[in-house]
């Protein structure tokens, strides 16, 4: 696309446009057409199809009007098509729309438009180079990781203050609990694929472990909570080591492949031991966690124990429960998140980061890699049992089907998503793959396609992930010294080229 | 050879070394001796083996036959062919750099000069626990890793680019950046896969100095493979040369330089020493088939 001073708009070539915009229409009614118009339902006679036309109808119309009006922006009429893409997202929040769809596809298409009608105007030009779209996002991530130093502890003391305010209920703290533990497992898996390199597929294996620890051992043994926590993470460091030793002589997509494969019997062994797991039926009954092992969330306790509410002379409420495994996921998620900033900046981090960047430097530099990528892989798969046990005592019943593939996949796109190595972005991340689909719950049928389009056009535009931006962890002349300008901001948050470097060797 | 003199001691010893890949014999008993505190520079054409070398003292490649003695100069001894390769640095304290330079692009030129120092910040950081516990004596440690980087930072002129990130560095200061984390590790035997390739005739100037600087300042062997003869036959006190995988010459530069074998094998033969008679009778053959197959296509 050529540049164009906005002093000059050139005449519209109307028949060129129109082509382009008929064109791009059709492509989008071949898309459209399997996957919106097209609709599997169960009927009592077996399954059937349904149509909707007038929705593919719409979103036809709606890519033809977008198109159009992204060639009027590259034709020099920017500020035309900012005015009606406004006008469209406003429609879109105002107006009573026939589908729930239409409404979405009016309110994010008007406003991609309108985002580029507005960078038009202040540019002049029509279009980004990649180099330099890579750039401004580089100079946000910077500012972003540079805000949260002080983001971070406000967002610590919103979360901690969140559950005394009328505004949870029973809903938002479940959704905050949910986000939490998403994030909790996305700063743990961090520490694998983020700071090691290492592209692990099979997560969701050591949460299992972690979850069926502390199931088993109160099922069999009548542990504690308290007690199991521990232990869960101990036993899923174990499994971590356990798979470790064999496969961490792998590399790249050979890694990959056997961690995704590990996940996969740690599951099929859940299904089928049905002696010891209960297989598909899974476990039920798993105790609740008590106040440190101090009283407990009911309302009338037995015999010779104390209540939670008696304790703090409290009205009894479902929700302290609730607010209790909210605070108690919050702090362990912190513990990760700590963990990891403080490991940063120790040899045992400083060499992870290293063996990300290029393994076989490491070994001539005297580093022992099995050990670095087994501490890593040991200490990821503890917090991944801590959040497993969590999750277990938190739902009261776990089988085998909570933890599959997908699990592992939705962890490692927040991470990814986040970008590489970035605590903030996993926080962000989750915010978008676990926040939105639950903000979203009407459109049902659509939030698989939004979530695939979504990370395909992450994938596009910005491969290393949202903030992925990598801050030094040693300076010699401090944050505003000579040197840190250009050079330490431009890092390559080697995330992404660390796994792709991985499949080159 | 040069060990006549009482003063040099040998450092690395290597004894009949032959390494084979399959069918293809890329070293095949290779012997020489490089001494403590000075400068042995392997030369020799492409694909003559010398890397495949560099990998067998360095770790990555176990010898398909030989010995690999490193002496230091304290007495210990490491047989290095015995060893995994991490620990030949680690603990036979051999570091190298590559061809193709290997930094961790990533991380700011600190970091990469820290990393080098893993070993003994692990141990002080008693395996992370007293770091995490933030430790004093962990973090004297590392005020102490931070002086020596910042010294080598300064003896390669990096100093001011110590918090930018090694991968916007320019090629040349990569290639010291480079050499700068291999003396972290302190060595007692520095090698180095041709340091002075792509650098111009000032920066391989500088290159020469900084390695006599550690030859002589810090009483580092130097194992150099280098193409650059400029840089070889100034500052190298022993030269061995390489041709096909074996050993055709070693000495010191000058007798190298006027060594038959070793004009050979840069510059070829004169054309008639060059072919066996076997094959000079075969050539008018050759080229009659050669006539008889045009015809036929024609």
């Amino acid at each position: 696309m050529t540049a164009l001073s906005m002093s000059s708009p050139r005449s519209i070539a109307w028949p060129a446009i129109l082509k382009e915009a008929a064109i791009t229409a059709f492509v989008a009614l071949l898309l459209t057409i399997p996957l919106v118009g097209l609709r599997t339902v169960d009927r009592p006679t077996g399954l059937g199809l349904e149509t909707r036309w007038a929705e593919v109808a719409a979103a036809v119309g709606l890519v033809f009007l977008g198109r159009l009006g992204l060639c009027l922006i590259r034709d020099g009429q920017p500020t035309v098509v900012l005015v009606l893409a406004a006008v469209a997202t406003a429609a879109g929040f105002f107006i009573k729309m026939p589908t729930e769809a239409l409404r979405v596809i009016l309110i994010a298409g008007g406003a991609i438009i309108a985002i580029r009608a507005v960078i038009a105007i202040r540019t002049g030009r029509s279009k980004l180079s990649q180099a330099e779209r890579d750039q401004r996002m580089d100079r946000i991530a910077a500012k972003v990781q540079h805000a949260s130093r002080w983001l971070g502890p406000i967002a610590v003391v919103v979360a901690l203050a969140f559950p005394l305010t009328p505004l949870a209920d029973r809903q938002l703290l479940d959704i905050g609990i949910l986000l939490l533990t998403y994030i909790m497992l996305g700063w743990g898996l961090n520490i694998v694929v983020g700071l090691a390199g290492l592209l692990d597929l099979g997560y969701v294996a050591f949460y299992a472990v972690g979850a069926y620890s502390y199931a088993l051992l109160a099922h069999y043994f009548g542990l504690s909570f308290w007690l199991c926590l521990p232990l869960a993470g101990l036993l899923a460091a174990g499994s971590g080591v356990l798979l470790g030793f064999p496969v961490l002589r792998l590399r790249g997509d050979y890694f990959a492949i056997v961690t995704l494969g590990f996940g996969e019997i740690i599951r099929i062994i859940l299904v089928n031991w049905y002696q010891f797991t209960g297989g598909p039926n899974g476990i039920s009954g798993i105790p609740r966690p008590s106040f440190f092992g101090l009283a407990d969330f009911v309302r009338s306790p037995p015999e010779g124990t104390l209540a939670f509410h008696e304790m703090f002379g409290l009205e009894f409420s479902p929700l302290h429960r609730i607010v209790f495994l909210y605070y108690l996921i919050l702090a362990l998620s912190l513990v990760v998140n700590l963990f990891t900033l403080r490991i940063r900046k120790l040899p045992l981090g400083r060499a992870w980061e290293a063996l990300r960047e290029d393994d076989i430097a490491c070994a001539s530099l005297g580093i022992n890699r099995t050990n670095m990528k087994l501490a890593a892989f040991a200490i990821a798969a503890m917090f991944g049992g801590f959040a497993g046990s969590f999750f277990a005592t938190r739902q009261g019943f776990i089988s085998p089907e909570s933890f599959t593939f997908i699990e592992s996949a939705i962890i490692l796109a927040i991470v990814v998503l986040g970008g590489m190595g970035s605590q903030i972005g996993v926080v962000v991340a989750t915010l978008l793959v676990i926040g939105l689909p639950e903000a979203f719950r009407e459109l049902a049928d659509y939030r698989m396609l939004a979530f695939g389009m979504g990370m395909v056009l992450i994938m596009l535009w910005r491969p290393r992930g949202l903030l992925a931006h990598r801050d030094p962890t040693i300076l010699l002349y401090g944050r505003n010294g000579k040197g840190t300008g250009g050079a330490a901001a431009g890092t390559a948050a080697a995330g992404g080229q660390g796994i792709a470097g991985g499949r080159a060797k | 050879m040069t060990d006549l003199s009482m003063t040099k001691t040998p450092l690395l010893t290597v004894e009949h070394l032959t390494m084979r890949f399959g069918g293809l014999v890329a070293n095949s008993d290779v012997s020489f001796v490089a001494n403590n505190a000075e400068i042995t520079a392997i030369i020799g054409p492409n694909g003559a083996g010398k890397t495949t070398l560099f990998n067998c003292i360095t770790g990555f490649y176990t010898p398909t036959v030989g010995r690999l003695t490193l002496r230091h100069p304290d007495g210990k001894e490491f047989l290095l062919e015995r060893m995994p390769g991490y620990r030949i640095s680690q603990k036979a304290s051999v570091a190298r750099t590559f061809q193709n330079i290997r930094l961790f692009g990533g991380m700011s030129v600190l970091e990469n000069l820290v990393v080098a120092q893993h070993n003994k910040l692990i141990r002080a950081s008693g395996f992370s626990i007293a770091g995490l516990l933030g430790l004093p004596s962990y973090r004297k440690a590392e005020s102490e890793a931070i002086d020596l980087a910042k010294y080598w930072l300064d003896r390669v002129r990096l100093l001011d680019f110590a918090d930018w990130s090694a991968g916007n560095l320019p090629y040349g200061a990569q290639r010291r950046l480079e050499i700068a984390r291999a003396m972290c590790t302190e060595p007692v035997l520095l090698c180095l896969d041709e340091p002075a390739a792509g650098l111009n005739p000032r920066e391989s100037a500088e290159l020469a100095e900084l390695l006599t600087f550690i030859r002589d300042d810090h009483k580092t062997g130097v194992l150099l493979i280098e193409h650059d003869m400029s840089v070889v036959m100034r500052i190298s006190d022993h030269v061995v040369v390489l041709d096909y995988g074996r050993k055709i010459s070693d000495g010191d530069p000058a007798f190298v330089k006027n060594d038959p074998a070793v004009i050979r094998a840069y510059l070829g033969e004169d054309e008639d020493a060059e072919l066996p008679a076997e094959v000079a009778n075969d050539l008018p053959e050759v080229a009659q088939n050669d006539v008889k197959r045009a015809e036929e296509g024609a």
